[in-house]
């Protein structure tokens, strides 16, 4: 594996967008950094500014309004970075996928990475998921060998 | 020439690994103080590599080379501070080059740099951040000024660093004295807003100015920003050391008083950070140029006194 996706996997900074959830993914994010959880443990903080982060967290059902700005989020993050749909919204849009303002699901405004479930998801989901973030990438590199990191971690 | 190399030996790779491990205590100590079981001893060394291998934005609007050379500008500054205190510490009958007024100037240029650099990101919240961290600069720095000016008092007004530590080894550290305990207080709180950490840290308030003056860096500008805050964990102790604690001597349980007297020091920046709510600006200068001031202002004219 690369030296650079290693220490990237070992310091993931995490960047936390809403984008129109009803809050309750946003507070089970927020648990997995409380003493009970303690993500900082694997390396992680959330860091207040796209430009310092390397995972995109995505909550919410993506309204008109939001869409746009997720998608420019995403375009100034800089590379390589992740991005994780938390919770039903962002997955499918949940019971909103009839609504007037949920017109797409966020996976075809940015390219989604990991997806994890849940109305909301558990600490331990999203600490899961995290898991497997890191695992696919590892596996990515492996098969991958020779790309670039940033094509890798989005293949 | 030995000075490249003291350069490289003390400046860069002792300050640098010390200054790591600093950060790491620091994160640890906060993780316990929150009951949370912390980062693992490397993650300092990781954040770096990682920010190593990411992407460098430049804002739109920017100024390139301003934005990019502020933080090299500030690593360079705390790299030679960083290698006089070391030399003058651990070779002081060599009478190195660099004295008290090259340290205390020097220190003044990794504020200065970040402040160069927020404002070349052309952000608002940089903006803000910069206006704040200008404020707070005004504020310590008077005290922080009077505080340093009491070992020269008290060494018969040489500013030679390691004349200052022949003293202290003469007649016992400065901080045995009244005047020199009430300066050992000033130059700690000026050394926590120096490190831009809670109560002083509105310049980068990362919840409400989303980090501030550093909004805009990201990749391996970033990353140097947090190695000279990493190096300044090590630069600013060591100052407060040879400045009011006797310095470091290297034989016998001289190794062993050296390392309680930086433990300490960080033990109580730590601490001090993680009991305090963050001042507002007016607060911050509020509390600095009054009782801040009055007690540097007491600690002098204790000097001049003899006591």
């Amino acid at each position: 594996m690369s030296f650079r996706l290693n220490a990237l996997l070992r310091s993931p900074w995490l960047f936390h967008l809403s984008t129109g959830s009803c809050n309750n993914c946003d507070i089970e994010v927020l648990d997995c950094l409380t003493p009970r959880f303690d993500v900082e443990r694997f390396g992680m903080v959330l860091t207040g500014s796209i430009k310092h982060a390397d995972v995109l967290l995505v909550t919410g059902s993506c309204n008109r309004q939001s869409a746009e700005r997720l998608r420019r989020l995403y375009e100034q993050a800089p590379k390589p970075c992740v991005v994780v749909a938390i919770g039903e919204c962002s997955l499918s849009r949940g019971m909103f996928v009839e609504s007037y303002n949920c017109p797409v699901p966020i996976d075809h405004v940015v390219p989604v990475d990991v997806y994890i479930p849940g109305c909301p998801p558990k600490p331990e989901a999203v600490i899961a998921g995290v898991v497997k973030l890191m695992a696919k990438v590892r596996e990515a590199t492996k098969k991958g060998r020779g790309k670039a990191p940033e094509e890798v971690a989005t293949a | 020439m030995i000075y490249p190399v003291y350069l490289l030996v003390f400046g860069v790779v002792l300050t640098g690994v010390l200054g790591l491990a600093a950060g790491w205590v620091d994160r640890k100590v906060t993780a316990r103080v929150h009951y949370r079981v912390g980062p693992p001893l490397l993650q300092p060394w990781y954040d770096l590599m990682k920010l190593a291998g990411k992407e460098t934005l430049i804002p739109a609007g920017a100024s390139v080379g301003t934005f990019l050379g502020a933080p090299l500008f500030g690593l360079a500054a705390v790299t030679v501070v960083a290698t006089v205190l070391w030399v003058n510490a651990l070779f002081p009958a060599q009478g190195f080059l660099g004295d008290w007024v090259v340290v205390i100037y020097l220190l003044l240029i990794p504020p200065v740099a970040i402040i160069v650099g927020g404002s070349a990101s052309h952000n608002p919240l940089a903006s803000q951040g910069v206006g704040r961290e200008m404020q707070v600069l005004l504020a310590y720095e008077l005290p922080f000024l009077a505080v340093a000016v009491v070992p020269v008092i008290k060494a018969g007004g040489s500013i030679r660093l390691h004349e200052i530590l022949a003293v202290q080894a003469e007649t016992g550290a400065f901080a045995r004295s009244p005047s020199g305990v009430i300066a050992l207080i000033v130059a700690v709180v000026c050394i926590q807003a120096k490190l831009a950490l809670v109560p002083f840290d509105v310049s980068e308030a990362e919840t409400e100015l989303a980090g501030g003056t550093l909004i805009e860096y990201s990749g391996p500008a970033l990353g140097l920003f947090r190695l000279t805050k990493h190096m300044l964990f090590v630069t600013l102790p060591l100052l407060v050391i040879v400045l009011f604690l006797g310095g470091i001597t290297l034989t016998g349980p001289g190794i062993a008083l050296a390392v309680l007297k930086y433990v300490l020091l960080l033990a109580v920046i730590t601490v001090i950070r993680n009991t305090n709510p963050r001042l507002r600006t007016d607060q911050t200068v509020r509390l600095f140029w009054g009782p801040v001031t009055l007690l540097a202002a007491a600690a002098v004219i204790l000097a001049l006194a003899g006591y």
